[in-house]
């Protein structure tokens, strides 16, 4: 008998309706505001008698999260999801989970499924870490006799014994991670959908999170995961899907599916972020394509902030477009000396020398924050290209990276008659 | 997750546009550790940082009495039911009413105060509300003691009737769930309602015979008067407690309960057609 597949998604769709206000020239009159809301009152009290959704905004526009998805999960395969902020993961694991329903086409779901799609949904700051431990396994779909029994595994994994008894809104924010990670991390379900939460806590435990993820992902239980991580899916997952604007663009082994979804991250030199009002923000990253040629980096990070950032750090990581990180720097170990008091915008230039990497593709993530603080960062932002074959040049012989590795070192080579 | 010994081959779902869950009520079973939970955490979180806690669950019904004795039975000079003191009928009628206020008022804004729940978890959203409904049962079997104190304090026995208390505390229970259901489905979609309950609660209590006996009710008006569910149910709980010597308004009771029962099939009908959509609306 053929294995039926544990998750079947047949053509789904998804979609929701946003509203925009729309622009108003400078100087509307009292009247015309008058005019306009009095037409967005009869609008919304028309949708509201029709028992239809209320969209604030004066133009209605169809949104597709997710478009014509198509896919199977077989039993015991730990499946990554792929593609950049907005391309639909999050809608696609929401549907998967039945948090929200599809617009249109079918899931198919064969066993109990347990969704993680944040750490520490419901926890309570009132109530106490193990108040919380208890709350929290229900609302993850625990009984409560398997949380009893799990109890001092999930408390000796979030080393919090000492506080079991204090309310969560007291424990730093370390703490209150671990608790929250620690109690997921013993779910044990037949289907398993994890969003991006290994991107919390300190390295440490990030570390003992993803050791925990292998052991569920080898222990022949379905996983579903979601994340921007692509060494972690690398190494997690076998097969990957690649979501683009709603739509599934690419399905197959993880290395092949990690190296499209590469291919696809454009080539930019010069991007422009809006700034955020709540909190300092990278608003622009120019590369200077030039340099690239040369191996070397020079690269401006601009940054705005609604208050005045002492000391503003930037930081660079490079890796490997099957997810490796290479190399990485920041303004923390590699200080510039400079002093600066104080700016609510600015850049951070960081230039380096003749990259010691085997030549060609790269993926950049950019991080800006202070010396406590991390402020913004920007995760496989774009795709760079280190120098390039120069003529008359031997690259052609060199083995691939898998084999002899990144680092570019030259040597020195002589044959002495013995 | 524990194996269910009912389900040996995995459960199969289907998620499709506008589907009917199928095994809708039994997952509303399986999730009952969840509702306990839930329960039992608003239970735990609700008089926390307050200064004299639980006092407030004694305190509120308590005052409302003494102010609609003093009001109707002092000022305005109306009956009580038999030979009941008027202070001891006011609170019998006090005590499913403010259950049924509470339940109300916590209900309807349950779900989203869970947002955090309903947009990252599934189970079935039918535990939210109910869960805020059992909630208001504290606060009521607070009531019931008070009123036990009460009744040694005025040294009046109830009669054998009171072993009948339950089946109406279970009418209160129905009474509230449905239009609880109701305006919670519809004040996830339309904010409105979260101005509309309060009102709805302060106009309910002067409709409904709380501060007075349904007795004064002209008869030819009173079983119109019972299509307010409360009234049977208020009704049903004086006449428990305070003996049989007013006899029950049958017609009325029957009438309060039709009603009750329409508006539980409306509540669950109207929020099993809008839960699905609960978490976009968020």
């Amino acid at each position: 008998m053929a294995a039926q597949p544990v998750i079947r998604v047949e053509q789904l769709s998804k979609r929701y309706l946003i509203g925009h206000e729309r622009a108003t020239r400078g100087g509307e009159t009292f009247r015309e505001m008058l005019m306009s809301n009095g037409r967005r009152l009869v609008r919304t009290a028309r949708d509201m008698a029709r028992g239809r959704q209320i969209v604030q905004g004066d133009e209605i526009e169809a949104f597709w999260a997710l478009k014509d998805v198509s896919f199977d999960v077989q039993q015991g395969e730990v499946l990554g999801v792929i593609g950049r902020n907005g391309a639909g993961k999050s809608t696609l694991l929401k549907v998967l989970s039945r948090i929200t329903e599809p617009f249109a086409g079918r899931v198919t779901i064969r066993g109990r499924v347990a969704s993680l799609l944040e750490v520490g949904t419901g926890f309570h700051p009132e109530l106490t870490g193990r108040e919380n431990i208890f709350l929290n396994g229900a609302i993850l779909g625990m009984t409560r006799a398997e949380v009893r029994r799990k109890f001092d595994e999930i408390v000796a994994f979030a080393e919090v014994e000492r506080f079991l008894d204090t309310p969560v809104k007291r424990y730093s924010s370390g703490m209150y991670v671990r608790l929250a990670f620690a109690v997921a991390a013993h779910l044990e379900p037949e289907i398993l959908i994890v969003d991006e939460v290994l991107a919390v806590g300190d390295a440490e435990f990030q570390r003992k999170c993803l050791g925990k993820m292998h052991d569920v992902a080898g222990s022949g239980r379905t996983v579903l995961f979601v994340s921007h991580n692509m060494a972690a899916i690398n190494s997690l997952c076998h097969r990957a899907v690649q979501l683009s604007g709603g739509e599934l663009v690419f399905q197959g082994e993880v290395a092949e599916a990690i190296e499209h979804y590469s291919s696809t991250l454009a080539e930019e030199t010069d991007l422009v972020f809006p700034a955020d009002p709540a909190r300092a923000a990278i608003t622009g990253i120019r590369i200077d394509r030039e340099a690239l040629k040369r191996r070397d980096l020079d690269l401006t990070i601009a940054f705005r902030s609604p208050v005045p950032v002492a000391r503003p750090i930037g930081g660079i990581v490079l890796r490997a477009i099957g997810g490796e990180p290479l190399w990485g720097s920041n303004g923390r170990f590699h200080p510039s000396g400079e002093q600066v008091n104080g700016l609510t915008e600015g850049v951070v230039r960081c230039q380096v020398q003749d990259i010691p990497l085997v030549p060609g593709k790269y993926i950049l993530s950019i991080w800006l924050g202070d010396y406590y603080t991390d402020f913004d960062e920007k995760i496989d932002l774009t795709v760079i290209t280190l120098g390039r074959t120069e003529p008359g040049s031997l690259d052609h012989l060199r083995p691939p990276p898998a084999v002899q590795g990144y680092l570019d070192w030259g040597a020195r080579w002589s044959v002495l008659p013995a | 997750m524990r194996r269910r010994t009912t389900s040996a081959a995995a459960p199969e779902t289907i998620l499709e546009a506008g589907r009917a869950e199928r095994n809708y009520w039994r997952d509303l079973w399986q999730y009952r550790e969840l509702f306990q939970v839930l329960a039992w955490r608003d239970v735990t979180v609700r008089y926390k940082q307050t200064v004299i806690g639980v006092l407030w669950a004694v305190l509120r019904p308590f005052l409302t009495m003494v102010i609609f004795t003093v009001i109707f039975s002092r000022l305005a000079k109306l009956p009580a039911e038999g030979d009941a003191p008027y202070a001891l009928m006011v609170f019998a009628g006090m005590l499913p009413w403010t259950f049924f206020s509470t339940a109300l008022t916590d209900a309807s804004s349950s779900l989203v105060a869970n947002g955090n729940l309903v947009t990252k978890v599934y189970f079935p959203r039918l535990i939210v509300p109910t869960a805020a409904i059992m909630v208001a049962f504290v606060d009521f079997a607070i009531g019931l003691a008070i009123m036990a104190l009460m009744m040694v304090w005025y040294q009046f026995a109830p009669g054998p009737e009171v072993l009948l208390l339950p089946v109406f505390v279970v009418l209160g229970f129905l009474a509230a769930l449905g239009p609880s259901l109701w305006i919670t489905s519809l004040n996830v979609r339309y904010r409105d309602f979260r101005y509309l309950t309060p009102f709805l609660v302060q106009f309910g209590l002067y409709v409904s015979p709380v501060g007075f006996s349904s007795g004064i009710v002209p008869d030819e008006w009173r079983l119109l008067y019972s299509v307010n569910p409360m009234v049977g149910v208020i009704d049903g709980f004086r006449w428990a407690l305070l003996g049989g010597e007013t006899p029950l308004y049958w017609p009325g009771l029957v009438m309060s309960l039709a009603v009750s029962a329409g508006f539980l099939w409306l509540g669950i009908a109207k929020f099993r057609r809008v839960e699905r959509s609960f978490a976009d609306l968020m």
